[in-house]
C-alpha cells in the first residue's frame, strides 16, 4: 500500500516538475519557432505551432544585415572580462569577510548591496558625463568597467556565502604548516571553493551577457554587443517579430549552450553547503 | 624574411595611414522598411564620396529616443546623424542642439519639399533636419466589405458615416470587425490617434492658459464616441493593439476599416503580405462636426547634432538620402512603390509613381490638409498635430494614454478616464510652470 501511494506521488511530481519545466522553458521555445515563421505567420492568429511553412529566410536576412561576430565578439569580452576582473577584486574581499570577520562587516556587505538598490537610470547622465570626458564612450574597456562595478556587489556576496561554509580550521592547519596569505588562498581556500567561484563566475557571465541598460546607452557602432543587435530588429511601423525572433535566438545561444554544458556545475554551486 | 617582415610592416602602416584618412559617420536610425533599404544603398553614396565611410546604429524607436537624447543633451558626440521624428525638431533646435542645415547640396531644392512638412521642421525659416519620410493619417477600408454591407464612405467622411459602415461590417462570427484602432498605451501609439481624433471633434489639450482641457464636453463626446465604437465593431483586446497589431489584422482580412498612418497604404496595398491587397478604398481621416481633420503629421528627418565634428561630411550624406535624386535611386533598384513617400511635391506629380502607388494622392490630400501650427478649431498655445510639441508631452502622453487604454479595456469608464488625465495633467503642468 506504502509503496504505490509512493510511486503515483512519484508520477504526479515528475509531471508537475515536467510541466513547471516546460513552462519555463515554452518563452525560448515559442521565439526558436517563431524564428523560421514568415512574418506574416509569426503574429497570426491562432497561432500556428508547428505546422507552418519552414523558412530559413530571417537568419539570412539578419546575417546580411548586420555584423553578427562583431556584437558577439563584444559580448564575449565584455562578459568575460568583467566576471574575471570581479572575481579577482572579490575573492580577497570574500576572504576577509568570511575568515577575518569585523564588527561591520555585515554592515559593509549591506552596504556594497545597497547600491543595488538604485534605479540604473538615476546616474546614467554623470556616469555619461565622466565617461565622455575619459573617452570611454563606446568602448569595450568601459563596458567591461561599468559591468565589473555593477556586478560586483553580487559576486561579493555570492563568494562570501559559499566561503562561510569552508571550515576556518583547514586555513588554520594550512597556517600553522607555514602557508603565506597567498598561498592559503590559492592553495587551499580556492581548490576547496571552486563550485562556488565557478557558480560565481557562470552566473555573472549570464549576468553580464544579458545586460541591457548600460550596454545599449554607452555604446553606439564599436562596443555594442549582442542586446543593441536584438534592439536593432525591433520595427514601430512594419511587422518584424519573425526576424527579431531570429535576432534573439542568434544571441541567447551561445550563453544557453554554455549554460546546458557547465548545468551539474552551476548547480552543484547553488546548493553549495544546503546540506551540512 | 626580415625584408618580407619589413614590407609587409610598411604596407600594413601606409594601410592605416589611408584609413585614418576616411572620415567615419555614425548613423542612428530606427528600423523602419525605407531607413533598411537606404542602408543597403548606400554603396551609390560611398562610391561617390571615397573619403567618407559610415557606420550605422539600429534601434528600437523609444531606445533611439532616449539613446539619442542623453548624447545630445550632455554633447556626448557619440553621432553625426541622427533620426529624429517632427516631435524632436522644433523642440531640440530651440535648445541649440541641431545644427541649420546650410550646408546641403546645390541641387536639394528645398522648394520642393511639401509645406507642411518643411514647416515642421523648420525654426524661423531655417531648415534643422531633412524629412526623409512623411506621414498623415487617412482611413483605410475594405471596398469589398463595403459593397457587401451596402454601405459607401465618402471621400471626406465623419465619423458617424465611419461608425455606421463599421457597425454593418462587422460580423463576429467569421471574426471581421468593422474597425480597428490604436488602443496600446503610449504618446505615440494610442494617443497619436485619440489626439487627432479630439482634433476632429473640436477639442483640444489646453487652453491659451495651459489650462488642460478633459472636463470639457468636446473630450467626453470624443472618448466616449471611441470607447462605444470599438466596443460594437472593434476586435477583442484591442487596448493592446499598437500600429503593427491592426497592420497584421487589416492584412489577414480581419478588419472593415482601419483608420492609420498614411505610410501604411504601401504595407496592406503589398500583394507579398497581404491578403487583402487588392480590395483598400481610402478617404481622408474622419471630420467630427468641425471642419478638422485631425492634422495628423508625422516624418522621420536626419538631423546633425551640434556636437559632431564632422559637419560637412554629415551634411554630404544628408542631401544624398533625402535629394531627388536618391528618389530615383530607389525607383530603379526597387520600384516606384518602394520610394520613401511624403516629403517631395515632385514625387507626387510623378506620372510613374501615380502608377506605382495608388494611394498617392490621398497621401498628398491628407499630408496637405494637416496644419501642426493650428491644429485645433479654437485656440491653442502649442503646436503640433497628433501630439503637443512640448518637452513634457512624451511623459504625459503616455501617461494620459493609460487612462484612455483602461477605458477601453473596460477597467474605468470614461468619466473616470478623463477625471485622471485633468488631474495627472494639472499636476504636471502646474510643477513644469505653465500654469501660474
Amino acid at each position: 500500500m506504502a509503496r504505490s501511494t509512493t510511486t503515483r506521488s512519484k508520477i504526479i511530481f515528475t509531471v508537475i516538475g515536467w510541466t513547471i519545466g516546460f513552462l519555463i522553458f515554452f518563452p525560448i521555445l515559442w521565439t526558436f519557432l517563431t524564428s523560421f515563421k514568415s512574418e506574416g505567420t509569426a503574429i497570426a492568429t491562432p497561432p500556428q505551432f508547428l505546422f507552418f511553412d519552414w523558412t530559413l529566410e530571417n537568419y539570412h536576412e539578419v546575417q546580411s544585415r548586420s555584423d553578427y561576430f562583431k556584437h558577439f565578439t563584444n559580448s564575449v569580452v565584455i562578459s568575460v572580462g568583467s566576471t574575471l576582473i570581479g572575481l579577482a577584486l572579490a575573492i580577497p574581499a570574500a576572504w576577509a569577510m568570511a575568515f577575518s570577520p569585523t564588527k561591520r562587516t555585515k554592515d559593509i556587505l549591506m552596504w556594497m548591496l545597497s547600491t543595488k538598490m538604485m534605479p540604473a537610470v538615476g546616474v546614467l547622465v554623470p556616469l555619461y558625463l565622466i565617461f565622455r570626458d575619459w573617452g570611454l564612450l563606446d568602448t569595450r574597456l568601459g563596458l567591461v568597467a561599468v559591468l565589473t562595478m555593477i556586478n560586483l556587489p553580487i559576486i561579493v556576496w555570492m563568494l562570501y556565502t559559499y566561503f562561510k561554509e569552508i571550515p576556518g580550521e583547514i586555513l588554520e592547519a594550512a597556517r600553522m604548516d607555514g602557508a603565506s596569505l597567498m598561498k592559503e588562498i590559492v592553495y587551499v581556500l580556492t581548490p576547496m571553493a571552486v563550485p562556488g567561484i565557478a557558480s560565481t563566475m557562470l552566473l555573472n557571465i549570464i549576468l553580464a551577457w544579458n545586460e541591457a541598460f548600460w550596454t545599449l546607452n554607452l555604446t553606439a557602432a564599436n562596443a555594442a554587443p549582442l542586446t543593441a543587435f536584438i534592439a536593432s530588429y525591433s520595427s514601430p511601423e512594419g511587422l518584424f517579430w519573425a526576424k527579431l525572433s531570429a535576432a534573439s535566438t542568434m544571441a541567447i545561444a551561445p550563453i544557453l549552450i554554455m549554460g546546458w554544458f557547465s548545468q551539474k556545475q552551476l548547480v552543484r554551486g547553488l546548493t553549495f553547503g544546503a546540506v551540512k | 624574411m626580415l625584408t618580407r617582415t619589413l614590407l609587409l610592416g610598411a604596407a600594413s602602416v601606409l594601410a592605416m595611414a589611408s584609413f585614418a584618412n576616411a572620415e567615419t559617420l555614425t548613423i542612428a536610425t530606427v528600423n523602419n522598411g525605407d531607413m533598411v533599404r537606404m542602408q543597403k544603398l548606400t554603396d551609390d553614396f560611398t562610391k561617390k564620396n571615397p573619403d567618407i565611410k559610415l557606420e550605422w546604429v539600429t534601434l528600437e524607436e523609444n531606445v533611439l529616443r532616449q539613446r539619442v537624447t542623453t548624447d545630445i543633451a550632455t554633447k556626448g558626440g557619440q553621432y553625426d546623424i541622427m533620426t529624429i521624428g517632427t516631435y524632436e525638431v522644433p523642440i531640440w533646435a530651440k535648445q541649440g542642439w541641431l545644427l541649420p542645415l546650410d550646408g546641403l547640396a546645390k541641387d536639394y531644392d528645398k522648394d520642393d519639399l511639401l509645406p507642411a512638412i518643411r514647416d515642421a521642421v523648420s525654426v524661423d525659416g531655417k531648415l534643422y533636419a531633412s524629412p526623409f519620410y512623411g506621414e498623415s493619417a487617412m482611413v483605410m477600408y475594405r471596398k469589398d466589405l463595403a459593397e457587401k454591407a451596402g454601405v459607401t464612405i465618402p471621400e471626406k467622411p465623419t465619423w458617424d458615416q465611419i461608425a455606421e459602415a463599421a457597425k454593418k461590417m462587422t460580423d463576429k462570427s467569421t471574426e471581421t470587425y468593422g474597425i480597428c484602432l490604436r488602443g496600446k498605451a503610449g504618446w505615440g501609439e494610442n494617443m497619436a490617434l485619440l489626439t487627432a481624433t479630439a482634433n476632429s471633434f473640436g477639442a483640444r489639450w489646453f487652453d491659451e492658459k495651459w489650462h488642460p482641457q478633459f472636463d470639457q464636453p468636446e473630450w467626453k463626446h470624443a472618448l466616449k464616441f471611441y470607447v462605444d465604437l470599438m466596443k460594437e465593431a472593434g476586435p477583442p483586446g484591442a487596448s493592446s493593439n499598437g500600429f503593427n497589431e491592426n497592420l497584421a489584422l487589416f492584412q489577414t482580412g480581419k478588419c472593415g476599416i482601419w483608420i492609420d498612418a498614411t505610410v501604411a497604404a504601401s504595407f496592406v496595398t503589398n500583394p507579398k503580405e497581404s491578403k487583402v491587397a487588392d480590395k483598400v478604398g481610402y478617404a481622408l481621416f474622419p471630420t467630427g462636426g468641425v471642419e478638422n481633420h485631425g492634422n495628423w503629421l508625422w516624418a522621420w528627418n536626419l538631423g546633425v547634432p551640434a556636437g559632431t565634428k564632422k559637419a560637412e561630411a554629415a551634411q554630404k550624406f544628408v542631401s544624398w538620402a533625402t535629394d531627388k535624386a536618391y528618389t530615383e535611386l530607389v525607383a530603379a533598384k526597387e520600384g516606384w512603390a518602394n520610394v520613401p513617400p511624403g516629403t517631395r511635391s515632385s514625387l507626387y506629380a510623378n506620372p510613374e509613381y501615380q502608377k506605382a502607388a495608388p494611394f498617392a494622392k490621398i497621401t498628398l490630400d491628407a499630408m496637405t490638409a494637416a496644419n501642426t501650427s493650428k491644429p485645433t478649431i479654437k485656440p491653442v498655445p502649442y503646436t503640433g498635430g497628433q501630439f503637443v510639441a512640448i518637452p513634457e508631452f512624451q511623459g504625459l502622453g503616455t501617461a494620459v494614454g493609460q487612462q484612455f487604454s483602461a477605458a477601453l479595456a473596460g477597467s474605468m469608464t470614461v468619466d473616470q478616464a478623463l477625471q485622471g488625465a485633468q488631474a495627472l495633467t494639472t499636476r504636471e503642468m502646474t510643477k513644469g510652470g505653465y500654469i501660474k
